[in-house]
């Protein structure tokens, strides 16, 4: 941005050529928090316009589909072992590390993988956050 | 096991709690302060509080008492009870965040714009809230009955006493500190004795905890009967002692136990000798330890069923604890509130591991408690059966420490979050004096129920309360946050559908005797037909409502959804008003 010229700039441009003006230049101030210019996509979703709906909807659609995923597939790996447990009873008699397999599965094997779902949600669901915001903020 | 150790041990822990308490009295003044800590609450101290409070007794004295009774099947306890929270951090951390509601009513209401929406819902939270505080008080009443020997109601009335008047003078904010430091403390008091017993165990020589053998007396055990209770012996033993057996009373002699049912009376005392076989409970299914390690042996009448409507109701129920859902307003935003959920996760994990190590050394070494039903003690009474001498009395004390600083913890916030929607929603009670009206009540109705109650194993209680939350504000917060299309009657009907019989079924079970009829399972783990019922209802009666959608759903849904720093306030000029609450 630069500085405003003078005021009194239209006058003297009639005027023979002026001697080499200094003009003073600055940067924005990146670290400051962001000045609120009605961006297209913020205002067209503030402004409840269809344009803007259909950014939310994109949004919305992206987060259910991702939550979902991560939910079910963690849910049906899981659902699954009663069913599995139940028909084919030889496999509760399995050993894993010393441990009956449904021990081995319950007690040691699901909270890690549950960590990493939940890990690899919040990585994901961050990323589309930010390209909605991306998406919005473009003018 | 009467121990000084242990009765000083709580102590400390209940002063302990006090004083911090009090420290928190003097930085809380506003009303804001009370409700919500001002919302200045880091992620780590934030989801140090949520594991805190999360930690209920059912956790640290209930899942082990169940998995040490019915074997691995009750494994699905520790594990829906986290996987809980990956299905909140996947369908509602941020979005419930961001609506900007304190406690579920105010969801409703932010969502649906409805005083009726918001009524069903304050009533659903309070059934669940008292539904989860009964197991709490009643966790209380057994620890202070195994480690003094008081009777049971003094433990309840000591845990209502020291919430209620904590609660009262410093609100939340004292509450998140208290929160944070119980749950390093829950996690020490169940780790550091587990190591030890895991290393005795070693020295005595690992004896396998699986061998095809009825469970048997390790050596000589005296053993106290604090209620009539009906066993089952498998094979005649001898015993010494007096009290009463069937109609028979006998002072200081012997007796020979025969084998078949017998019905032993309150406050008898016997000797049973070393390497005879354990009578059981009449109820309890008669294992080997062989197949007490293998899946559907606990002597359910339909496993399978009762597997799949456990998995239903801690996985969905968690999201619609009210305790639970307070801490996501104190996250500053919902990218906060998605990394909070992910730390919860990891602390939860950690502390889940130790429970089903105390279920199995039972086994060998605490097998009187599968006769005398008081499984829930097993936790209690490990280390010193275990460890003789001073030791295992220190740890015992560090395990009944880390169960009262459970009671303590999870009653806090649940009579913080009842008291919030006692004083907004019911009594219409506003400011500092409100609050502290609706403390005292959120906390004397479950001391009452306390009362009537009919002595179901903790674990079982608290899977009863997340039923009635997955069968009726699960369905009001996934549908509500995901589809535009739900309207406020069917909102209310789902709620109502899912809701009402779940509570029904919960209520039945605990203050009536079903006994062995086939639909017993039905009612003690309703959630299987409860949360399809309240789900199916929503969504089939919003359709056939459409004309009722409420009005700026739009607007709702961006303020959900959108992050909070693209000025994307979802409700333009006119949406501050919610913010006012706080």
């Amino acid at each position: 941005m630069t500085t405003p010229p003078p005021q009194n700039d239209p006058a003297q441009r009639g005027r023979a050529p002026k001697p080499t003006q200094r003009v003073v230049v600055t940067s924005p101030r990146t670290r400051a928090p962001r000045a609120r210019r009605p961006y297209s996509g913020t205002r067209e979703i503030n402004e409840q316009s269809e344009l803007g709906a259909v950014y939310m909807r994109t949004l919305i659609r992206a987060q259910r589909r991702l939550g979902l995923s991560v939910m079910l597939v963690v849910c049906a790996s899981l659902g699954v072992l009663p069913l599995l447990f139940s028909i084919e009873p030889d496999l509760g008699k399995a050993r894993v590390l010393g441990l009956g397999l449904p021990w081995f599965l319950l007690c040691v094997a699901t909270f890690p993988m549950l960590l990493l779902a939940g890990w690899f949600y919040v990585r994901q669901a961050e990323r589309s956050e930010r390209e909605f915001a991306e998406l919005v903020e473009r003018p | 096991m009467t121990s000084g150790y242990a009765i000083v041990a709580v102590l400390v822990v209940a002063l302990g709690t006090i004083l911090v308490g009090t420290y928190g009295l003097r930085v809380s003044r506003t009303t804001s302060d009370f409700y919500v800590a001002s919302r200045t609450v880091s992620p780590w101290w934030n989801a140090s509080a949520i594991g805190g409070e999360y930690l209920s007794a059912a956790s640290f004295v209930g899942i082990a008492g169940l998995i040490f009774a019915y074997g691995p099947d009750m494994l699905w306890f520790p594990v829906g009870y986290t996987a809980g929270y990956l299905v909140l951090l996947t369908m509602v951390a941020a979005p419930l965040r961001r609506s900007g509601a304190y406690t579920l009513p105010d969801f409703a209401e932010a969502r649906f714009r409805s005083r009726v929406v918001r009524a069903v819902a304050s009533i659903l939270a309070l059934a669940i809230g008292w539904l989860y505080l009964l197991p709490q008080l009643e966790g209380a009443g057994l620890t202070l009955n195994t480690v003094t020997g008081a009777p049971d109601w003094v433990g309840a009335l000591i845990v209502t006493v020291v919430v209620t008047a904590n609660v009262m003078s410093g609100g939340m904010r004292s509450i998140t500190f208290v929160q944070a430091f119980q749950y390093w403390l829950k996690l020490t008091a169940i780790t550091v004795p587990i190591m030890f017993l895991v290393v005795v165990w070693q020295v005595h020589g690992a004896e396998s905890l699986t061998k095809a053998e009825f469970p048997h007396f390790p050596h000589d055990t005296e053993v106290k009967f604090h209620k009539d209770t009906a066993i089952h012996v498998e094979q005649s033993i001898f015993i010494k002692g007096s009290g009463r057996i069937d109609d028979t009373h006998i002072e200081n002699t012997g007796l020979v136990l025969t084998s078949g049912n017998h019905r032993i009376g309150l406050g008898s005392e016997f000797t049973f000798p070393q390497g005879a076989p354990v009578p059981h409970l009449s109820t309890m299914g008669h294992n080997t330890n062989a197949m007490w390690a293998l899946p559907e042996s606990g002597g359910e009448k339909f496993p399978l069923y009762g597997a799949y409507s456990l998995i239903i109701a801690t996985f969905l129920g968690t999201m619609g604890l009210p305790h639970v859902i307070v801490r996501f307003y104190t996250n500053p935003n919902g990218t906060a509130a998605r990394r909070t959920t992910l730390i919860v996760l990891g602390l939860l994990s950690v502390f889940y591991l130790m429970p089903p190590i105390y279920g199995a050394l039972g086994r060998l070494y605490t097998p009187e408690l599968l006769m005398t039903g008081q499984t829930d003690a097993v936790v209690l009474v490990l280390p010193t059966r275990m460890i003789d001498g001073i030791g295992g009395q220190l740890l015992g004390a560090l395990v009944a420490g880390g169960a009262f600083a459970a009671f303590l913890s999870t009653s806090s916030g649940l009579v913080v979050s009842l008291a919030g929607v006692l004083s907004q929603d019911v009594l219409r009670l506003g400011g500092v004096r409100g609050f502290r009206i609706s403390t005292v009540l959120a906390g004397i109705v479950p001391l009452a129920m306390t009362f009537v109650s009919s002595g179901m194993p903790v674990a079982d209680m608290v899977g009863l309360a997340f039923a009635v939350a997955a069968s009726s504000l699960c369905p009001l917060l996934m549908l509500g946050i995901w589809s535009t299309r739900i309207t406020t009657v069917g909102a209310i009907a789902g709620m109502l559908a899912g809701g009402v019989p779940a509570l029904t079924a919960g209520l039945v079970t605990m203050f009536t005797a079903t006994g062995d009829s086939w639909y017993t399972v039905l009612l003690s783990r309703p959630a299987a037909w409860t949360v399809p019922l309240g789900f199916a209802v929503m969504y089939v009666v919003s359709l056939l409502t459409q004309r009722h959608v409420p009005p700026g759903v739009q607007r709702t849904m961006v303020k959900l959804h959108a992050p909070e720093n693209l000025g994307l306030d979802g409700s333009g000029p006119s949406s501050s008003s919610s913010d006012e609450r706080s």
